[in-house]
């Protein structure tokens, strides 16, 4: 079985599979963590009751969440050296680094304050557990800046020599870790997080107002969403054209396949909104274009010329279609955020922000609208930077592991199984704990479990302030 | 190659640090989840996990700083050992999966038998064993032609590997049970005492095999640790054994607290320590040495920066956690 195989192909599923699952966790947590150190320090600036309840509601969703991207993150941090040794050995002096420093500044400062965080409210008093909040929200943060560096340089590397051995070495670390498309990457990347956590905040008090509109609750946290919908989702769509035009200056085959110009176009490039890739015909098949808006939007000019992937020696290209079509799902969700957040707006103008049914219906139809773009995103940047591991400097066939087809099939066949077992039970216990409204006297983590009904959070204690707080 | 202390066996020993203070604290919260078993009450069951849910994920980190650390400054065994390892790597970390979603599902699911107790043990078996085959696997040496792993993926599986396999597990099991007697009270604690004895013969028989058995896989251990004058080095370790194994009897014949599980640890850092007597200076035994596999200086010394600074940081604040969740666990009320 599987002899016939391409071991580098499956390598390449597994790492989509396993990177996939893994990336959704993080995105929730950045963002959550962030939540959680807000309605925090909101509960012991004003003392109002419902700012404790909301954070012991989102608390219990963020200790299930955090659990899995902890369990899904050490398979990636693995998976460099098993499937991927032959791109550990070549980059590990450059990359290495970047992903310890990840490990000493971000993933110990999370996993040192978690404990205190999920557990020790009535431990250590209002002020230290406000701290630990705030270490585990920035360690969150901190990671996501070394991360998408090191995937960053991976995109555009800079500050590096080649050594004798064929190792990528640093001659200048700056240039390494502030790498040209790193800070449009973790600004892109960051406003996602907040955005896919807020669009799933909004969805659940959006599910609860449904049937009741004068929970309080879920109106704070309906509220504070569509804000950072209302907001946020306009900046996101600017950063993202930033990160475009970036992209086409130092990834152009990238931004080529995500607008599916085969072809060049001195005069003028036409913006391709749907159509179907060929890329054996090198062509877009079906396709409905505006004239000259490509080149309007990348170059700022009517009339500019566009070079398409004829441009590009055929061994370098990206696969087209994938980058193609997961590039438009991305905006497209994005438009449709905007979208959101400006019918929110003028709800709220109307003051109908609490009974709006169609809102609340929209809202909670877009809950998983963050975590689908995200994907999408991630697809597009990674599909975009092949036939690379390091774009234009080596090779992803030259990459992997010297394994045996039926070595990766069967880890990969592991993981798909263990995932789906293991991950779609943490969503339902998610999506159950969702389903009932946060509540007056809410608890955390084992403090609202019946059968431990003083549990680590003795349920006396978070009452009394709660309410006193 | 630059004389005895450069930055190369600088870091040799930082990694040699994080892997061990993993095996320190993971050991003993992977022990519980293999003792789970032996324990079928829900109320000891709860306590169980409690006793170390607040501090398991910061116990992982360390295996993160071990794999990642590896990558940066020595990434050319960390290109060698993990395709060597596959499968144990790939057993360890599904096992982990399972038992580390544990600790927050089981409080969640609606069924009375709770698969997710059978997760966690059987999760925290695959991973240890996996981890102590790993060590075999590293100790019995692998087929390197060039910069590559040139054997196939189930040359790891040999006698010897599944010893130290076997070993790990009992070794783990002590830490986990004395590590019981440290934060339980009554008839669990009654129990651990008594799981405690039984593993520590348990260990001194494995200790005893893998000692035996190691020499004979390559001259060169039997040389490093019978020939003159490194038996000055060499015999303290199983001197020291015997010592620390007399305190651990006589502690457990008083029934004391917190002296078991120390010195179970002084247990393990010992057998540790003759590991690294027996590797050094390999780092993928009999064919790459630490300086073959060091990353660049430069590399080397961004990251020392890094581990001098924030190292003392880190163990200064999961100090301050497990301070923060100290003493005893209770069914009835959590912490006290």
């Amino acid at each position: 079985m599987f002899e016939g195989w391409d071991a580098v192909v499956l390598a390449r599923a597994q790492f989509a599979f396993t990177m996939s699952f893994h990336i959704v966790f993080p995105a929730f947590s950045i963002g959550l963590a962030s939540y959680l150190a807000v309605l925090e320090g909101l509960w012991l600036w004003t003392g109002r009751e419902v700012f404790i309840n909301l954070f012991n509601y989102w608390l219990k969703i963020f200790a299930i969440a955090f659990g899995m991207g902890v369990v899904s993150g050490i398979v990636m941090s693995y998976q460099f050296g098993t499937n991927w040794s032959e791109f550990s050995d070549k980059t590990g002096p450059v990359i290495g680094p970047l992903m310890a420093y990840e490990v000493l500044t971000a993933f110990f400062l999370e996993a040192g304050f978690l404990g205190v965080m999920l557990f020790g409210l009535e431990r250590v008093g209002h002020k230290l557990h406000f701290l630990a909040t705030l270490m585990v929200a920035t360690g969150t943060l901190i990671s996501a800046f070394w991360i998408l560096s090191a995937n960053s340089w991976m995109q555009t590397p800079a500050g590096y020599a080649i050594n004798a051995d064929g190792q990528f070495v640093a001659a200048d670390w700056l240039k390494v870790i502030f790498n040209p498309s790193f800070p449009y990457r973790l600004v892109h990347m960051v406003l996602a997080a907040y955005l896919t956590t807020a669009l799933v905040v909004g969805a659940v008090g959006a599910f609860h107002l449904l049937r009741d509109q004068h929970l309080a609750g879920p109106r704070v946290m309906f509220s504070m969403a569509m804000w950072m919908a209302t907001l946020v989702a306009p900046i996101q769509i600017l950063a993202g054209d930033q990160h475009g035009l970036n992209t086409l200056e130092h990834q152009p085959a990238k931004v080529m396949a995500m607008e599916g110009h085969y072809q060049s176009h001195p005069d003028g490039a036409p913006l391709v909104l749907f159509g179907l890739p060929d890329q054996a015909a090198a062509k877009v098949r079906y396709a409905i274009e505006i004239p000259k808006l490509s080149s309007l939007i990348l170059k700022h000019s009517l009339d500019a010329p566009l070079a398409g992937l004829d441009t590009v020696p055929r061994e370098n290209w990206p696969p087209v279609p994938i980058t193609f079509w997961s590039f438009r799902i991305m905006v497209g969700l994005g438009f449709l955020i905007m979208g959101l957040g400006l019918l929110s707006l003028w709800a709220r103008w109307r003051g109908t922000l609490y009974e709006l049914r169609p809102l609340h219906l929209f809202a909670m139809a877009m809950g998983p609208a963050g975590f689908i773009a995200v994907l999408a995103g991630w697809i597009t940047t990674e599909t975009g930077r092949q036939p690379f591991t390091v774009y234009g400097l080596l090779r992803t066939v030259e990459s992997a592991s010297p394994l045996a087809a039926p070595a990766v099939a069967s880890s990969l066949i592991g993981f798909v199984i263990v995932y789906f077992a293991v991950f779609s039970a943490g969503v339902i216990y998610i999506l159950r704990l969702m389903a009932v409204p946060p509540h007056h006297g809410e608890l955390g983590p084992r403090g609202d479990i019946p059968a431990r009904a003083a549990g680590i959070t003795p349920a006396a204690a978070v009452i009394t302030e709660g309410s006193a707080g | 190659m630059n004389g005895i202390f450069d930055i190369a066996t600088l870091w040799a020993f930082i990694i040699a640090f994080a892997v061990f203070v993993y095996v320190v604290m993971d050991g003993f919260d992977l022990g519980i989840g293999l003792l789970f078993p032996l324990f079928p009450g829900k109320t000891d069951r709860d306590v169980i996990m409690n006793s170390v849910a607040p501090v398991w994920d910061g116990n992982e980190t360390w295996l993160v700083l071990g794999g990642g650390g590896m990558m940066a400054a020595f990434p050319l065994a960390y290109a060698v050992l993990m395709p060597a390892l596959y499968t144990p790597m790939i057993a360890m970390l599904i096992g982990l999966i399972f038992r580390g979603v544990a600790f927050e599902f089981r409080w969640r699911t609606l069924s009375k038998r709770n698969r997710w107790d059978v997760a966690f043990a059987g999760g925290s078996l695959l991973a240890t064993l996996a981890q102590g085959i790993a060590l075999g696997a590293i100790l019995q040496g692998v087929h390197v032609e060039g910069r590559h792993y040139a054997g196939g993926w189930w040359d790891w599986l040999t006698p010897f590997s599944i010893l130290t396999g076997v070993a790990l597990v009992v070794g783990y099991g002590l830490l986990g049970a004395t590590w019981l007697v440290l934060k339980t009270e009554g008839t669990l604690r009654d129990k651990a005492y008594r799981l405690s004895w039984l593993l520590l013969f348990a260990m001194l028989v494995a200790i005893g095999a893998v000692s035996i058995a190691t020499p004979f896989l390559h001259v060169g251990y039997a040389h490093r640790w019978f020939t003159w004058p490194n038996l000055i080095l060499t015999a303290p370790v199983p001197i020291a054994v015997a010592g620390v194994t007399a305190l651990l009897l006589r502690s457990l014949a008083n029934k004391q607290d917190r002296q078991p599980f120390f010195l179970a640890l002084a247990l393990f850092a010992l057998s540790y320590a003759g590991l690294g007597i027996s590797m050094w200076p390999y780092i993928v035994p009999q064919s790459i040495t630490i300086w073959q596999a060091a990353s660049p200086e430069n590399s080397q010394i961004f990251m020392l920066f890094g581990v001098a600074v924030l190292v003392p940081l880190i163990l200064g604040y999961t100090g301050w956690a497990y301070w923060v969740f100290r003493g005893k666990v209770r069914p009835e009320s959590g912490y006290h």
